[in-house]
């Protein structure tokens, strides 16, 4: 599904990402754990095509497409979904405006008709009950005065409406209350098949409870450093990163 | 001769054709007077430190056209709200078109300014409200009123609402090789009565025009006005609007003003309170680029108390155009529990973008609620990527981005088929093909 080789990436000449590589099968659940200003979220943001950074070394491929060169939405259209960590307010456009135009978008890339009125309101529908997203909820402003937890839950109900192939969540968990938790892991889950991944960054333990990896990565300054499978990720709750430091001593 | 010299010396020749033993005579004597003492503002003036006519006014305007030019309705049908049926009060090269037009007395009087000042039975109209709540020192506006001859007049009586939304449109066709025309729009709303009006001014040639038009309004007790300017000229028309507007007790008033197009265009939009209780809202989206210049001069008088005004613009300048906003609030000792609110925001889409906002409030009430808030930003990046992210092109998004920024303008237009016009307008100033809909 997702092929990292050697990613150098870098922000205004600071080098962030120092030679990632990463292979996510179709099916997986990966984790990518690690301190503060490791890289998590700039791997993520790159991977989606944020054109702030500059990638110096390295190829990033989905599904054997070399796709590091492809604007975000490109990507986008190609099934790749970043579920953002802060995401942004839109002013003056409705969650279901945005989500119609977002998935038209997609299909007009593939050469597909607008989707029908009918069967979009089916969709929101079924994608809103399966996150317990109150309809009144869908015709205010994208993120404008929702909660953290809000924002988290309405990332994961576009993921839902997108049905992309390669779902990035960063720290979706940050601001979540334990329910609203469970149901944007609910939400995950039940989205999950053999045909899609999920790339879960987070600093804490807790969301894996409920998304359980098949592997988690220790990412510290730039590179990946350690790979386990779930168990590490108890190990870092417990110990902290200061062991694997040691260990890289 | 420069144009100055040739208006006041035009004024005599304009004077013979018309009846000068009027009272109308000495009131267009005063505003020649006027307006030959104080010419063409400069940016001397702090009222118009932004905008200079300087390179317009070197243009030689014909100021009457000696030719006559006939417009198919085909060719202008665009321009016309067309999907609704409205009354009409259209202008060819500054003359009536009766061709054109819709008119009507039928319980409301929807006609002629030029019948309005001629005849006898409009007199006591005329004399209660031509040139009254205009500002009589105000150099432009006495131009106007001495050449004060043809436009719209409409009286919609006590009681009544205007069944369906008035345009006036004023059409100049290039007959001269550079045209000024003169528009006066008298405007009276009685008690309780209600009225739309739509008023355009569109060139149909590239020749230079430029438009020196003045519209009064007067809204009485309990009226309800809403008026709406669609300014989407090309670039070698130029259009200076005054308008003032007369609003007594418990009467609500609002204008939207959409620049999209033009040379130079200035907006003098005035809003005089006389009663308690009267809302006043001003509207505006400006988009506008390559060399073009928009500039809003707003004012709001609050001088009775418990009345409210709400100021919106929002302006997206792209190229080397140069937007202004010069928004004035004024609250006079008297007008106590005043609200009034004024709101500016512009984007700048490239690096010789300008904007000049100058918000200004003059606060002599002590229990008054005012505010203004002015931003100046680019497209929020962050935004973009976002969209972009859920598969949104760029293009798209920043169209996207750029209606979500006018929404509240644009939701607040009353008259559906023009609220889907202008939609499409602004779309086609953004080159989207709209998948969306606000």
């Amino acid at each position: 599904m997702l092929s990292i080789k050697n990613l150098h990436a870098s922000i205004e000449d600071k080098e962030i990402l120092k030679g990632i590589n990463l292979e996510v099968k179709a099916g997986e659940v990966h984790a990518i754990m690690g301190p503060n200003g490791a890289g998590k979220s700039t791997l993520a943001s790159i991977v989606a095509g944020n054109e702030n950074y500059e990638v110096s070394q390295g190829t990033i491929e989905l599904e054997g497409e070399d796709i590091s060169e492809l604007a975000p939405e490109e990507r986008a259209h190609k099934g790749v979904f970043l579920s953002f960590q802060y995401p942004v307010e839109i002013p003056g456009v409705s969650v279901t405006n945005f989500m119609r135009t977002a998935i038209n978008e997609s299909r007009k890339a593939k050469g597909l008709a607008d989707m029908p009125a009918n069967e979009m309101l089916k969709l929101i529908r079924e994608k809103s009950e399966l996150l317990e997203i109150d309809r009144k909820f869908l015709s205010r402003s994208l993120n404008q005065g929702f909660s953290g937890g809000e924002k988290k839950r309405n990332e994961i109900f576009q993921m839902a409406m997108l049905e992309p192939k390669l779902a990035i969540l960063d720290e979706t968990d940050s601001g979540l209350d334990i329910d609203a938790l469970r149901i944007v892991a609910n939400g995950v889950n039940k989205l999950k098949s053999k045909d899609n991944a999920v790339v879960v960054i987070t600093h804490y333990q807790r969301l894996l409870e409920y998304i359980v990896p098949d592997f988690v990565h220790v990412l510290m300054d730039g590179k990946i450093v350690k790979s386990g499978g779930k168990e590490l990720a108890l190990e870092l709750e417990e110990k902290g990163y200061d062991w694997i430091k040691a260990e890289l001593v | 001769m420069d144009l100055k010299e040739k208006l006041v010396s035009s004024f005599m020749a304009f004077e013979e054709r018309i009846d000068t033993s009027s009272a109308l005579h000495d009131v267009r004597t005063n505003a020649i007077k006027n307006f030959e003492n104080k010419g063409f503002p400069s940016k001397k003036e702090e009222a118009w430190k932004y905008t200079s006519l300087n390179a317009i006014l070197k243009n030689d305007f014909s100021v009457f056209p000696k030719k006559e030019n006939s417009v198919e309705f085909a060719e202008v049908k665009k321009y016309f709200l067309h999907e609704v049926d409205t009354y009409k009060v259209v202008f060819i090269d500054g003359k009536f078109s009766s061709f054109l037009s819709a008119t009507t007395h039928e319980g409301i009087d929807v006609c002629l300014m030029s019948s309005a000042l001629t005849k006898p039975k409009y007199k006591i109209v005329i004399d209660e409200y031509f040139n009254k709540i205009a500002n009589k020192d105000e150099t432009l506006t006495s131009l106007n009123t001495a050449f004060a001859l043809e436009g719209a007049y409409i009286n919609i009586p006590k009681n009544k609402i205007a069944d369906k939304p008035i345009e006036i449109i004023y059409f100049t066709t290039g007959v001269e090789d550079a045209l000024m025309v003169q528009p006066r729009n008298l405007v009276i709303v009685g008690e309780n009565a209600h009225v739309q009006i739509i008023e355009r001014h569109q060139s149909l040639n590239s020749n230079p025009v430029l438009t020196n038009s003045v519209t009064e309004i007067y809204a009485q007790k309990r009226a309800i006005v809403d008026y709406y300017k669609i300014q989407n000229d090309n670039l070698t028309a130029n259009l200076i609007d005054n308008t003032y507007i007369s609003q007594k007790q418990e009467s609500r008033a609002s204008v939207h003003t959409f620049s999209f197009g033009g040379n130079i265009t200035r907006n003098n939009l005035n809003f005089y309170h006389f009663g308690e209780h009267i809302d006043s809202i001003l509207k505006g989206i400006t988009i506008i680029g390559e060399k073009q210049h928009v500039d809003h001069y707003t004012l709001v008088q609050h001088a009775t108390p418990n009345c409210e005004s709400h100021q919106n613009y929002k302006t997206i300048i792209g190229d080397s155009a140069t937007g202004v906003f010069n928004g004035k609030i004024y609250v006079e000792k008297e007008a106590q529990k005043t609200n009034a609110f004024q709101q500016n925001n512009n984007i700048l889409l490239s690096e010789k973008a300008t904007i000049n906002a100058k918000p200004q409030l003059e606060i002599f009430a002590d229990d008054v609620k005012c505010s203004h808030g002015c931003t100046i930003g680019q497209l929020d990046e962050s935004a973009m990527f976002y969209m972009q992210q859920r598969g949104i092109p760029k293009k798209e998004a920043r169209a996207l981005l750029m209606f979500a920024f006018c929404n509240e303008a644009i939701e607040s237009i009353k008259i559906p088929e023009l609220k889907h016009r202008i939609t499409k307008i602004i779309a086609s100033k953004l080159e989207v093909k709209l998948g969306f809909d606000l």
